[in-house]
């Protein structure tokens, strides 16, 4: 259908401002938070309401329009990137919380309400939303359901598959579907964990609800430097074996911590191959005995020095750092692509080394940042887009990267999705047979292939044009590793 | 062991081709779970061969084995290095295994505040009704590539797929555990289980039953000795054998009615007016009914609907009555579409969850 005839049935029941379709409004929103690839869709709406999201997708559903959905724009593996001939389904107009219920601590609330939203609503109840992804400032609860969102706490409290409920989701026949219940489980299949990171695949997000926790009594961080980035891998895994389950475990490599400190003056210590933040919370008494627990710890496995936050502000600042790893790479380098495998730990050093030598082979510098708790490495490989041939070579090294975490057992995405940016490393870590399975479980919700297509899962033909031969996860095939 | 996964995908292609489905069964220890398979001509395929650690790495949190082991021999293994399976789920029965553990996807008293069996689950390795060895998920916390297939299977009844082998996150045993006990009515105590919830307490378990809460307070011993100062109560000898009591359904209280149905429903529902005893559990998301067999079923559901959630005749005299609460008829089709893909003959436990598929 053209681009006209579309435009005149979505003005039928939508205010002129909700529906784009001139070339420079459709222009912010050509990408999302991976803006390598971009490219404007046809249309763009923005409904306020779910009877207006179901009219939309019953309009697309009868004209065949591909469905791109779209929280804030903020995902890094292009799972927004619009369909050049599709419809872009921005839902960030629904954004109320609909009901806060500090009784059972459940929040429900509207797909497009930002994920920090929900905390500070629920604040004045001693209750918050635990994923905390960096972006949860901006980014929204849709997106979050839709990628499966983590963040820095959740080895202790969980991706956002832990932390929801319940979920109404549309398909693209416009039928609304109740998926989990107020109960903690519900009859049939466990639907609410196969729509939970199905990017945008399966259905339409219109409501959910998440469970809140109570926020505790006291947080306390470890900072622990270390002169040999496989001592602080050590560390991590004896700090896990000793019982603890700390609240947030980040690492970080020399090159991070140089761009950091000069960036933030955090006050790490600049002749640390690696530096370790480990945080305890809970009740006052625990924090206490924890935090005594993980200074031994970080002593017995060589840490060369130990800080730990004396108060809030400090905590705060120690964490200061980490968090601003990314803007600090955007400040030594024109440009940066982050990538997201997820190892085994034990493998972590290896895969580090691994990363060293390729750096010097594409002549590129990488800075490691890794969620040590849950094991998911974020190398950004620093490069200038300006430079012919820079960007490709960083693509090329990417891959490697993600190879390598295959190759060791872990995953080519703990967190930011598959999107359009990993669909060639989908190829390698699954099978024909697998990958097939995944494309009849999209047909069973959407046979027509319009929401989201091309996405998170590649088409047969892509991985055989690819050629790469497929490499078995999980089974301990590291000993290949390095083989370049 | 590919030995029983040849074997396995033999006996896939032999029931798909002479169309006489098969029934998984590993110990049998939860086969009064469920309905039973509809069809008469089914063949048995014992999966209790197919046993053993296959990986398990402490300093990881993460432990894969194959279905067929024993559940209880897993948790043994997991107690060498103080390691758990924190959804406590039930055995009923010595020899259950993990396959049954995951299928049935059941938890026990940890679980509201933990997590369920299917939380824990991290990656599985499944046959699919065309008899492929295909697998999801891994062996890692995070990992978005592709769709969750792996947690899926937990709580699917076996009729997605056989399982072959599963990853499951573990936890470490808290340091020390004890077990408070208070008399009160039972509107109290729901009161009482969400006032605690509201605050950052190391709980572990709550039940109610016959006018007592008790309530099971595990983490290290500073933490748990200023929980037990604000709880108050009475501290309970043998607190460890009361919660498994609750786990297994060994207490008496679970054997006294003619059904045994469970209600999962939102936790800050009033106490249910139902005939029959019940006791409560997770928090109040869970209420157990002991009730006769003259109890109108469509009463129990109904009132499971109008508190959220759901009910279950989880044993007990069946006659022409469904496990499951029915699903309404949309979510029934796109349960239909979901098992046809993955098990387009229909030869995995047919009926064991609805009668429709």
């Amino acid at each position: 259908m053209s681009r006209f005839e579309l435009v005149s049935k979505l003005l039928s029941f939508l205010p002129p401002e909700a529906v784009l379709y001139e070339m420079e409004d459709l222009k912010p929103y050509e990408c999302d938070g991976l803006s390598a690839y971009r490219q404007a869709p046809m249309i763009v709406v923005l409904p306020q309401a779910e009877e207006e999201v179901i009219k939309i997708l019953q309009i697309c559903h009868a004209t065949k329009t591909p469905v791109v959905a779209r929280g804030a724009g903020t995902g890094l593996s292009g799972g927004a990137l619009p369909h050049t001939e599709g419809i872009l389904l921005s839902l960030a107009k629904l954004k109320h919380i609909l009901e806060i219920d500090p009784i059972t601590r459940t929040a429900r609330v509207q797909p497009g309400v930002r994920n920090l939203a929900i905390s500070e609503a629920a604040a004045p109840y001693g209750l918050y939303y635990a994923p905390d992804p960096s972006s949860q400032i901006a980014c929204t609860i849709g997106g979050n359901v839709a990628e499966n969102s983590g963040g820095v706490h959740c080895l202790k409290y969980g991706l956002t598959v832990h932390n929801i409920l319940k979920l109404r989701v549309l398909t693209i026949d416009g039928q609304v579907y109740e998926i989990g219940s107020n109960a903690l489980d519900s009859p049939g299949y466990d639907l609410l964990a196969l729509m939970t990171g199905s990017e945008g695949m399966l259905g339409i997000v219109t409501e959910v609800t998440v469970k809140l926790i109570p926020k505790p009594e006291k947080a306390q961080l470890v900072m622990a430097a270390f002169d040999d980035i496989q001592k602080a891998a050590d560390a991590v895994a004896s700090i896990i074996s000793s019982g603890i389950i700390p609240a947030g475990m980040e690492m970080m490599d020399k090159i991070t911590i140089h761009a950091v400190e000069d960036f933030l003056h955090a006050g790490y210590d600049l002749d640390a191959a690696a530096i370790l933040l480990c945080e305890a919370d809970g009740m006052g008494e625990e924090v206490t005995g924890e935090i005594q627990k993980i200074s031994a710890v970080m002593q017995d496995n060589g840490a060369v020095k130990i800080s730990i936050s004396r108060d809030e502000a400090e905590r705060l600042r120690f964490w200061a750092g980490r968090k601003a790893a990314f803007p600090a790479a955007g400040r030594v380098s024109p440009d940066y692509y982050c990538m997201d495998g997820t190892i085994p730990r034990k493998h972590l050093a290896q895969v580090l080394h691994g990363i060293e030598i390729l750096s010097a082979e594409y002549g590129l510098r990488c800075m490691n940042v890794f969620h040590a708790g849950d094991r998911n490495l974020h190398p950004l490989i620093l490069y200038d887009a300006n430079q012919p041939g820079e960007l490709e070579k960083t693509e090329i090294f990417g891959a490697k990267i993600l190879k390598m975490c295959i190759e060791a057992g872990g995953t080519i995405t703990g967190e930011h999705g598959v999107g359009i940016e990993k669909l060639d490393q989908m190829c390698l870590q699954f099978t024909p047979t697998e990958r097939n399975l995944f494309h009849a479980i999209k047909a069973a919700f959407d046979p027509d292939e319009l929401l989201n297509p091309g996405k998170a899962i590649p088409a047969l033909h892509r991985c055989a044009e690819l050629g790469g031969m497929h490499v078995r996860h999980g089974e301990d095939r590291f000993p290949t590793i390095p083989r370049f | 062991m590919p030995d029983s996964i040849e074997h396995f995908v033999h006996a896939i292609g032999t029931a798909v081709k002479n169309k006489r489905p098969l029934s998984i069964r590993g110990s049998g220890s939860k086969h009064f779970y469920g309905n039973q398979a509809t069809k008469h001509t089914y063949d048995t395929l014992d999966v209790t061969t197919h046993s053993g650690i296959v990986n398990y790495e402490p300093s990881e949190l993460v432990v894969t084995a194959r279905a067929g082991t024993r559940l209880a021999d897993l948790e043994a293994i997991l107690l060498e290095h103080h390691q758990m399976l924190a959804f406590e789920p039930p055995h009923f029965g010595k020899n259950a295994t993990l396959g049954g553990c995951i299928a049935t996807g059941l938890s026990g008293p940890r679980r509201p505040y933990a997590g369920a069996a299917r939380d824990f689950v991290l990656g599985a390795r499944i046959l699919d009704g065309r008899g492929d060895d295909l697998h999801f998920g891994g062996q890692v916390m995070k990992n978005v590539a592709g769709y969750d297939v792996s947690r899926l299977m937990a709580g699917a009844m076996g009729t997605l797929g056989v399982l072959l082998e599963v990853s499951l996150k573990v936890l470490p045993i808290p340091p020390m555990e004890i077990t408070l006990g208070m008399s009160m009515k039972e509107a109290e105590a729901i009161d009482k289980m969400h006032q605690w919830a509201s605050k950052p307490l190391p709980i572990s378990a709550t039940c109610f039953y016959d006018g007592n809460l008790f309530v099971r307070v595990s983490g290290a011993e500073s933490a748990v000795q200023a929980t037990r100062t604000r709880l108050g109560g009475e501290e309970i000898n043998q607190g460890k054998l009361f919660w498994q009591s609750i786990r297994e359904h060994t207490h008496t209280f679970f054997s006294s009615g003619t059904r045994l149905w469970r209600l999962s429903i939102k936790s800050s529902t009033l106490p249910l007016l139902l005939p029959g005893q019940q006791l409560i559990e997770w928090g109040g998301a869970l209420r157990w009914l002991a009730a006769d067999k003259d109890l109108n079923e469509k009463i129990i559901r109904l009132q499971a609907e109008a508190a959220g959630g759901h009910a279950t005749l989880f044993y007990g005299e069946k006659s022409s009555l469904q496990a499951f609460h029915p699903l309404s008829p949309h979510m029934m089709t796109l349960h239909q579409r979901l098992k046809q893909k993955f098990d387009p003959a229909k030869i995995f436990n047919p009926g064991r969850m609805y009668p429709e598929y």
